[in-house]
């Protein structure tokens, strides 16, 4: 049988941080990437203009640097603002907040282009119809624009996160105390790296396949509207 | 906040050894995983599972599984075996560099394995019975027309492929390698500027990317230039 030596519980532990970042994760880069896809779509060329230096930078370096970027770059610049309004002691972002920013830029800058994709599948009849009904533009958006582009991006969006939960391991280069740190620490106490990585490797798998899971009924709720003939 | 961009230059030199580190990662591992993805793609095809059943366990793993994991696996998990560590395979297995290129390589093998099974898949059944009825082979048939025609559906995809793996090659800095990350993080610990060095090692990838993109959309329009005439546009009259 399986002998972890104890690292069990550690593994675990590990694996509710793996998640809590994946998911804080999710939600700044949902939120992201859907104002991102309006600044593209939006007839303001600044937005434009501001939205694809973001897509194109983030989507052009690789993650490890984003994370190591964030982790080390963000104490110098805060502290920079910080003195300006005259705080002089020192500031340090943790793991975790450095981890949530990194993959919530990355997720965001590839969300902005499904989500674009998505806005423009809504047909012109359905904003037309909203406005004929009376709908004030944010009334349109959230009744009758949004829940299309949910289904229409769910699929997208499924797969970024299945990337993004395996980019949650980068952020434990810089320390965070997810499932691959823990299986680090394991290592480096019982000599036995084979083990504990491939065990490490299945957990993501297991998470994977949740997720994967947890897509296809979202997916499934979120086309109930529609009918098929 | 004062950014002192200076750094960068004193150590460029050092950040193009590392960025050819990088080059040389990304094309062995492109490369070799490219010939490693073809025979898995095709046997993940077959209809008889006792044939695709493996060809997907792999895939799956591969693709389920972060690829700090795999590398880690490789380069640390191999030598807790008595028998690795005396085999012929461990002058391989004790440098990094061959282990970062066997993780990238599977790791890669998996998604391009994957992104070939699409492109032969999209290939019109008509196409697949035209051949038949000439009377090809199944091994000239795939030789003749689904290969080369896998191949021109294949180039977006796989244009992508090779921007992720780009990306991916920076993990390799974690098991010592001096790629360009690598490079850049020693470089870091010298000079503590991580701001400056940092966002020169990301200026370089993102040049890499570009020209990736660019020499991707040539050999796009090469390989498809048979499909040419449907996007020729007709010329306005008067």
């Amino acid at each position: 049988m399986l002998d972890l030596h104890g690292f069990g519980d550690q593994l675990l532990q590990g694996a509710s941080i793996t998640i809590q970042l994946a998911l804080c994760s999710l939600l700044v880069g949902l939120i992201l990437g859907l104002l991102g896809a309006s600044a593209k779509l939006s007839n303001i060329k600044p937005l434009q203009w501001i939205a694809n230096l973001y897509t194109t930078i983030i989507r052009g370096v690789p993650e490890l640097l984003t994370v190591l970027i964030i982790y080390f770059g963000a104490t110098t610049v805060l502290m920079a603002i910080a003195s300006q309004f005259g705080y002089q002691e020192y500031i340090e972002i943790g793991p975790f907040a450095a981890g949530v920013t990194a993959l919530g830029l990355t997720f965001g800058a590839y969300a902005t282009e499904v989500f674009r994709g998505a806005l423009q599948a809504i047909p012109k009849g359905q904003h037309e119809a909203a406005i004929a009904l009376g709908m004030q533009p944010r009334r349109k958006f959230f009744r009758i624009i949004l829940p299309q582009v949910w289904r229409v991006a769910l699929p997208g969006i499924g797969n970024l996160f299945l990337v993004l939960l395996k980019d949650t391991a980068l952020v434990s280069v810089v320390g965070l105390e997810d499932i691959m740190r823990k299986a680090n620490v394991a290592v480096s106490n019982t000599k036995e790296p084979f083990l504990f990585y491939l065990v490490a490797a299945f957990m993501y798998l297991a998470l994977t396949i949740v997720s994967m899971a947890v897509v296809h009924f979202l997916e499934k709720r979120a086309s109930r509207g529609l009918t098929r003939g | 906040m004062e950014l002192d961009f200076s750094v960068v230059i004193e150590y460029l030199p050092r950040l193009l050894t590392g960025t050819w580190m990088t080059i040389k990662l990304v094309l062995l591992s492109i490369v070799l995983g490219a010939i490693v993805a073809l025979p898995i793609a095709l046997a993940r095809i077959s209809k008889n599972w006792l044939v695709s059943g493996v060809p997907f366990a792999f895939i799956f793993f591969f693709r389920g599984t972060p690829l700090l994991v795999q590398i880690f696996l490789v380069y640390y998990g191999a030598s807790q075996f008595e028998a690795v560590r005396e085999s012929f395979l461990w002058p391989v297995l004790k440098e990094p560099f061959w282990c970062a290129i066997i993780a990238f390589t599977l790791n890669t093998s998996a998604y391009t394995a994957e992104i070939f099974r699409g492109a032969i898949q999209a290939i019109p059944e008509g196409e697949v019975e035209a051949c038949k009825v000439i009377g090809m082979s199944k091994a000239q048939m795939y030789r003749r027309i689904l290969l080369p025609r896998a191949f021109g559906i294949v180039l977006p995809a796989y244009g992508n492929e090779i921007i992720l793996m780009l990306k991916a090659s920076a993990l390799a800095s974690t098991i010592t390698l001096l790629d360009l990350t690598g490079m850049a993080r020693t470089i870091i610990a010298r000079t503590y500027t991580p701001i400056e060095i940092f966002l020169a090692a990301g200026g370089i990838y993102l040049v890499i990317s570009i020209f990736v993109i660019y020499v991707f959309r040539l050999i796009e329009k090469r390989q498809n230039r048979y499909l040419g005439t449907l996007s020729i546009k007709v010329p306005d009259k008067g």
